[in-house]
């Protein structure tokens, strides 16, 4: 059925349809819509769900940890301060091998106090072991999350998701989405049965005590999981688009990259804009495509590596920063791209934080200044975009 | 002759790490036997992390979920969520916590458990420190003791000045339907009162004394000795609060409380009166108990 | 011993009885009873915090394997027949 509706709204219908069961979560803004549809739902009984109004985050997710491992399929949602109050039991969630799925609305971090997108409460979970996937519509948003629970679930994942939404520009903005049928949700996704549960009369302990000569092994359990869900994550969309005619781009999305020189790496809604950008440079004869990394974790590696090989400049633009070193993005495509036997030029450009607007005027500037560079070669690696007192104009 | 006077079944297995005379692992014992096989227990961080021994060693016979240090209170609500969930009836939910877990970073958790009235039993085994990490005071250290982070000596005299948090008063304040303080040197009272508490719906809470032959510096023999005579004392006196009403389920005898410190190695540096002071505490506290009690709040 | 990352669960799960610590080998005091004085009363059983004690028609038999010496049954029995000695001794 079409609907119009908020970013929000689509997490909620995408948790509602993937059939959660036990949802823990606690208010933050701009996530707030999201729990209270849900609540709605639960309320009104077209969701059989238990819901529990945790007193924080970190509940939220320890409540979501304790639910998961007694058998039940479990959501939650945060944004900020809350994902980052999480931070304890996010590394819990994963090395317990749960699959949780959280819907995160990445916004700044304080302070000083933003309410506004920023992707760096997202970027700082990226050691959690956690999938993450950073969407660009909201209809993006919804299916993501239904696809989600099918790939965390499978036996060789096994590790929670989070779906990361931007805050405000998707999370409160309408938009047209296809809500799909409950019936034809429940043929994609079946009921969560794990191997290995709480049950009443099995005496078992679940997340015990080990020894250094034993703890590497689970780790690396961990590791050979987060590979599979590369693939996993690539199969299960194209089921999804045999179901509901739909799919997204996989772990990164190429726009017009195919002959390329220059391409613009970036995540989230900005990748829309950028798409339009590129079309309209495409029309003046510019050689230019878009990348948008749908997956950041696990990092498509082998996607980038092959996209690397054939241009002469890429551009990343990182919607948050790792003080002390670069944009998070930007340094793992360039970690990518060196293996490659001819690497192209590369630079991070630093944008959008705490709700700074990435207008196309900006976008076009980063295309006419990567493909300057790409041809003398960059003396910064990194530029902040946009920032009052830096003598680049950007309007 | 021969006949226990408790439960026999058991639920514990031997081989359990924790040290020898461990009132904790009395706690547990009478715990289980009270609820027995269908019970589900969250652990967070604390002694008893670590007292089933490494994996795969168990000393539980029963599921038990291991969780961080502050989560006990949002755990039990999860698990009970997803039980309820999936129709899965007639489980007793059990979070075992220590003091440091539940009074201090635990208290969040609990206050929205028993808020949410989430149906399920909140043991805090009060061993009065951090005893898992070595004997730091916690919020539930008694005025007066010896601590590793409330050091004696040196010119400011150490030791711990803020008196022991009040948890059953704060359980009291959350209007939960049953509150009891336990005591491992009582096991019939335990496991009546467990029994009790198991019969019950909504949140539950359960006060356990849990002495600890390393960080009270007393001798392993004398745990069950020590835990008598913090009940005759009236240090540590034996009461329910249920529906709101307080019933002092022993009328200790009031022994002098020097009998209980002279044993404990923790208290060895208090002065005469500082002993008095000490006594007048507990005196103060009986009696606001027996008020409570009389009123019928 | 120490398993391979194919052998062990996604996650560790222990269930394995704790009787495969032999927590027997800590004692330095060990506790003997005198069944001759014994008067059945199981307090020795009640109070024995690592479930050490057996009754055997109301006599206890410490399970020397896990007994870790704590001396709680010999301070708490009513009769005295519990008797602290050296690890070593008889």
């Amino acid at each position: 059925m079409r609907m119009v509706m908020t970013g929000n709204y689509a997490s909620a219908y995408g948790a509602k349809l993937a059939r959660a069961e036990v949802i823990a979560a606690y208010p933050i803004t701009p996530q707030t819509s999201i729990v209270e549809k849900l609540a709605e739902f639960v309320a009104t009984g077209e969701l059989k769900a238990k819901f529990v109004p945790v007193e924080s985050e970190h509940s939220a997710m320890a409540a979501c940890i304790a639910a998961q491992t007694a058998g039940a399929r479990t959501y939650t949602a945060t944004s900020s301060h809350g994902l980052t109050l999480m931070h304890e039991v996010l590394m819990w969630a994963s090395g317990a091998r749960l699959p949780i799925v959280m819907t995160n609305v990445s916004r700044a971090m304080a302070p000083p106090w933003s309410v506004w997108v920023d992707h760096m409460d997202s970027i700082a979970q990226r050691d959690t072991g956690w999938l993450q996937f950073f969407c660009q519509s909201n209809q993006e948003v919804l299916d993501t999350t239904i696809m989600a629970y099918k790939v965390c679930e499978s036996a060789g994942v096994m590790l929670p998701a989070m779906i990361i939404e931007d805050a405000f520009i998707l999370s409160h903005t309408s938009e047209p989405v296809d809500v799909p049928e409950q019936q034809l949700v429940d043929s994609f996704l079946p009921a969560y049965s794990p191997d290995l549960k709480i049950e009443v009369g099995k005496a078992r302990g679940f997340g015990s005590l080990v020894k250094p000569d034993q703890y590497m092994e689970f780790r690396y359990k961990a590791m050979l999981a987060m590979k599979e869900a590369h693939d996993r994550i690539l199969r299960v969309e194209q089921e999804f688009k045999h179901v509901f005619g739909r799919e997204h781009g996989g772990l990164l999305e190429r726009y017009r990259c195919e002959d390329a020189e220059t391409v613009l790496v970036t995540a989230g809604s900005v990748a829309a804009t950028a798409k339009d950008v590129v079309d309209a440079l495409r029309a003046n004869g510019q050689r230019v495509g878009l990348a948008r990394i749908r997956a950041f974790r696990p990092f498509p590696h082998d996607e980038i590596r092959s996209l690397a090989s054939k241009l002469e400049g890429i551009a990343v633009l990182d919607r948050s920063y790792t003080f002390g070193a670069a944009g998070a993005m930007f340094t793992e495509v360039k970690a990518s791209a060196y293996s490659c036997q001819r690497r192209p030029v590369m630079k991070n450009y630093i944008a959008g934080l705490g709700g700074r607007d990435i207008t196309p005027k900006i976008l076009e500037r980063i295309f006419e200044d990567i493909q300057v560079i790409a041809k003398r070669g960059a003396e910064d690696e990194v530029e902040w975009v946009d920032v009052v007192g830096l003598p680049r104009r950007w309007h | 002759m021969g006949k226990t006077t408790i439960p026999e079944a058991e639920f514990t297995y031997p081989g359990s790490t924790g040290c020898p005379g461990c009132g904790a692992n009395l706690v547990m014992r009478y715990l289980l036997k009270g609820l027995g096989e269908r019970t589900i227990v969250s652990i967070p961080a604390c002694c008893w992390a670590v007292m089933p021994g490494y994996w795969p060693s168990n000393c539980l016979k029963i599921p038990l979920l291991y969780t961080a240090f502050e989560a006990t209170g949002a755990a039990i609500s999860g698990l009970r969520a997803a039980l309820d969930v999936k129709g899965v009836n007639d489980v007793t939910v059990v979070g075992f916590a220590g003091d440091g877990g539940t009074v201090d970073i635990g208290l969040q958790a609990l206050s929205g458990a028993a808020e949410r009235r989430t149906d399920a039993i909140y043991v805090m085994y009060d061993n009065e420190a951090y005893m898992n990490t070595g004997i730091q005071r916690s919020g539930s250290t008694p005025w007066g003791a010896w601590t590793t982070t409330t050091p004696v000596g040196g010119s400011s005299h150490g030791f711990k000045h803020e008196t022991k948090k009040d948890i059953m008063a704060i359980m009291q304040a959350h209007r939960i339907p049953y509150a009891a303080t336990v005591s491992p040197a009582f096991p019939e009272d335990f496991i009546k009162k467990v029994e009790k508490a198991k019969s019950i719906k909504g949140f539950r809470f359960i006060h356990a004394l849990s002495p600890c032959p390393p960080g009270w510096r007393t001798n392993p023999s004398l745990s069950v000795e020590i835990a008598r005579l913090a009940v005759d004392t009236r240090v540590f006196p034996l009461y329910e609060i249920e529906d709101g009403k307080v019933r002092i389920t022993r009328k200790a005898k009031g022994l002098p409380l020097v009998e209980y410190l002279k044993v404990q190695g923790r208290f060895q540096h208090l002065t005469e009166p500082e002993i008095s002071e000490m006594q007048k505490g507990v005196d103060d506290s009986w009696i606001m108990l027996l008020l409570k009690e009389s009123s019928g709040t | 011993m120490t398993k391979s990352y194919e052998e062990i669960p996604l996650t560790p799960v222990s269930d394995t009885p704790s009787t495969v610590n032999i927590t027997g080998l800590w004692r330095v005091m060990k506790p003997v009873v005198d069944k001759e004085k014994c008067k059945k009363c199981t307090i020795c059983w009640k109070f024995c915090p690592d479930v050490a004690i057996k009754l055997v028609e109301g006599v206890p038999e410490i399970d020397y394997q896990y007994c870790k010496g704590c001396g709680i049954c010999a301070v708490e029995c009513p009769s005295k027949c519990i008797v602290m000695v050296k690890e070593d001794e008889q």
